[in-house]
């Protein structure tokens, strides 16, 4: 299929067009931080911004999630599963970096024996249109990681800003139906492929920060005990912040509420995360917590999914009251000489 | 799609107490649905999740055998939200369980063997599982010589006396009960499950050596178990990690790369020694 562009003055008729069949959700400025949210109108999307500070990961696992509701009688319970899906859904505007997390999650949640029934299901009924950097951040580094900032991995469309337009890409079956509801719309010309091809050649140069992941996962295996966790731990405040904002993080905690069971959002930063009911806790410290969202992201996701559970979003280096920075971290444990990995066998 | 949060309705048909704190339970459960009975088919030391509506969920190991085909059994110490909303309830309650989950035991592996089981506190019910299964009649021929050491506090805590009465009976099991210090009354053994472990001394040909209890018993029953010479890959060892959703989502009950919940809760001591220490 061509690839298409739209005049950016049209695009609020797209969303329009697209808001009778589908249910959008897109990047807008409520709530005053920048999060993904139900549209409730075309022209309330917000483009231009950089980046939005809430990770889009809550399209599919919310921040709170209704699993069934419950009814309680003398001696009787009636259980209901919720509708997690409505209709087809439209994720608008996902950046690259925040695409790949998608790939990542679906490799946690929706495989192995178990699969996540209320993501999986959600996954399956969304297409996600992606919406490449032309203006990558200081605290970017999704190059390293094997991202680019107009990476197409996880996506069905891509959107790219020319100026005056936007560049539509289809990239996969479902991108190019859902291009098609759109006849309309313009074949892009030579011109503005051109133009695309440039700003992206531009984008990728502007990741200035480069962090050397290969073989961080092998150095890691022997690091266990080593003394750098309770060095990089002394300014860390375990408020949680970092796994909160990261698209990738997806662990959480399961309660009953008026009668329904709900999930929340968990953190590993926190003691009562591991905490037993006898009141011993294998991570009792500040230094376990780092040492387990690190190892987590680079070196046991690696082990059972085959690459790094990080994205290079730089969410968590913008975020962090004390400015750790993961990047400093990884490179610092890149640096060490390897004679450092202690065989465990 | 399968939707594995949702817990299948059951019912509390009998409750016993099992200790003279009377903080520790026994619940037994049928389920609403007889097709769903079936489908929950488990092994000796797996866990399922349990609900009390309102409460919450918590994993609990499950103390019936197999073998008993008509409820299940768990067992359960009070300790926190869940746990007493469950001891607070009564006979013909409903409660939820989903699972079962976890490895369990490697029936395979035990099976043509010895097998020694060493159990301490309140951790003893899914060993009892195990023991009730290998002195089921239609099972027992296929196992070797069963020894158990099982010790508590003091008689009072110990649970399962019904069982531990019925066991003594039998010239099938070497039953060996111990209480932490002496007291009036007591006529059986006495000191900790180590001491007593090194005492009787099974042995360790062709034999696997299956060890349950907190973390404090663990460390000093595992030098008595190298001594004896059961090799690491001989001795099983049952986890408890905080868990939340029981099947590997939630990410919380992890040790390195294993989850606890999905990838044990049983590991041999073997891969054991080779996890990182975090637990
Ligand atoms: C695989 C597996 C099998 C298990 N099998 C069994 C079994 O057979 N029987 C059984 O009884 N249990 C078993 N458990 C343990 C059981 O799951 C827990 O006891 C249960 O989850 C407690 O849930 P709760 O809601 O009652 O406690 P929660 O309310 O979740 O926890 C409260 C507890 O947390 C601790 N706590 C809270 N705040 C603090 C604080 N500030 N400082 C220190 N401590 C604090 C207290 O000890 C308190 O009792 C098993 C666990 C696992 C993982
Ligand atoms: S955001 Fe910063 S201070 Fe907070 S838990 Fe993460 S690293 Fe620690
Ligand atoms: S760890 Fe930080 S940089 Fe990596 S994906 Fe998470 S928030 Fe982004
Ligand atoms: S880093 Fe921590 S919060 Fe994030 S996914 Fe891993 S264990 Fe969960
Ligand atoms: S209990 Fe949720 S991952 Fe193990």
């Amino acid at each position: 299929m061509k690839w298409k562009v739209i005049e950016k003055s049209k695009l609020p008729n797209l969303i329009g067009e697209l808001a009778r069949e589908y249910e959008i959700f897109a990047p807008v400025d409520r709530k005053s931080i920048g999060s993904f949210e139900r549209l409730a109108s075309g022209s309330e999307v917000s483009l231009d911004s950089r980046n939005t500070k809430k990770p889009p990961k809550d399209v599919f696992i919310p921040q709170t999630e209704t699993l069934f509701t419950y009814k309680t009688g003398k001696q009787e319970v009636e259980l209901a599963a919720p509708q997690v899906v409505i209709g087809q859904r439209v994720v608008l505007a996902v950046r690259p970096c925040d695409a790949k997390s998608f790939v990542l999650l679906d490799k946690f949640l929706s495989s192995g024996e178990y699969k996540d029934a209320y993501y999986k299901e959600k996954r399956k009924n969304t297409t996600i249109v992606g919406l490449a950097c032309n203006h990558p951040l200081s605290t970017c580094f999704c190059t390293s990681l094997g991202g680019s900032p107009h990476g197409k991995e996880g996506l069905d469309v891509l959107l790219q800003d020319i100026n005056d337009k936007y560049l539509i890409e289809p990239i996969t079956e479902r991108g190019e139906k859902l291009i098609e509801k759109f006849p309309w719309l313009k074949e892009a010309e030579r011109a503005d492929i051109d133009k695309a091809k440039k700003l992206s050649d531009d984008a990728e140069a502007a990741v200035k920060s480069k962090v050397s992941i290969d073989g961080v996962d092998n150095k890691l295996d022997g690091m266990f005990d080593d003394p750098i966790w309770e060095q990089i731990c002394q300014k860390c405040l375990n408020c949680g912040i970092c796994t909160f904002f990261c698209p990738t993080c997806c662990c959480f905690d399961v309660l009953d509420e008026d009668g329904k069971r709900i999930r929340i959002w968990d953190s590993c930063q926190f003691s009562c995360f591991t905490l037993h009911g006898s009141g011993h806790n294998p991570r009792p410290s500040g230094k376990e917590r780092m040492r387990q969202r690190i190892m987590h992201k680079f070196n046991y996701f690696v082990k059972t999914h085959g690459e790094s559970f990080c994205v290079g979003c730089g969410r968590c280096i913008q975020e962090c009251p004390v400015n750790l920075d993961i990047r400093e971290v990884v490179g610092a444990i890149s640096a060490l000489p390897t004679d450092k990995r202690s065989d465990n066998d | 799609m399968t939707n594995p949060y949702i817990p299948n309705l059951t019912v509390i048909r009998k409750i016993t107490t099992e200790n003279e704190a009377k903080d520790i339970k026994t619940f037994e459960l049928t389920f609403k649905d007889s097709e769903a009975m079936k489908n929950f088919k488990y092994r000796c030391g797996q866990f399922a999740e349990i609900s009390v509506f309102g409460a919450g969920e918590c994993p609990i190991g499950i103390a019936s055998s197999p073998m008993d085909k008509d409820a299940i059994q768990f067992t359960v110490k009070r300790v926190g939200v869940v746990t007493t909303a469950l001891h607070n309830s009564e006979e013909g309650t409903v409660m939820g369980v989903r699972g079962p989950y976890g490895n369990g035991f490697p029936m395979e592996r035990l099976e043509g063997r010895n097998v020694v089981i060493v159990g301490g506190g309140f951790a003893f019910t899914t060993l009892r599982s195990l023991a009730n299964f290998i002195l089921h009649k239609a099972n027992r021929e296929k196992f070797k010589d069963l020894t158990v050491i099982y010790g508590a506090r003091n008689p009072g805590e110990l649970i399962y006396k019904y069982d531990l009465e019925a066991w003594k009976k039998r010239d099938d099991i070497n039953l060996n009960v111990t209480i932490d210090s002496a007291v009036p009354g007591w006529k059986g053994l006495v000191g900790f499950v180590p001491a007593v472990l090194k005492d009787v001394a099974p042995s360790s040909d062709n034999a696997i050596a299956v060890v349950c209890g907190p973390p404090i018993m663990y460390k000093f029953t595992m030098p008595v178990i190298s001594e004896l010479g059961f090799s690491p890959e001989n001795v099983l060892l049952s986890f408890e990690m905080r868990m939340k959703c029981g099947i590997g989502k939630c990410g919380r009950c992890n040790i390195g790369e294993k989850f606890v919940c999905k990838d044990g809760p049983v590991f041999t001591y073997k891969e054991f020694q080779r996890m990182p220490k975090e637990y």
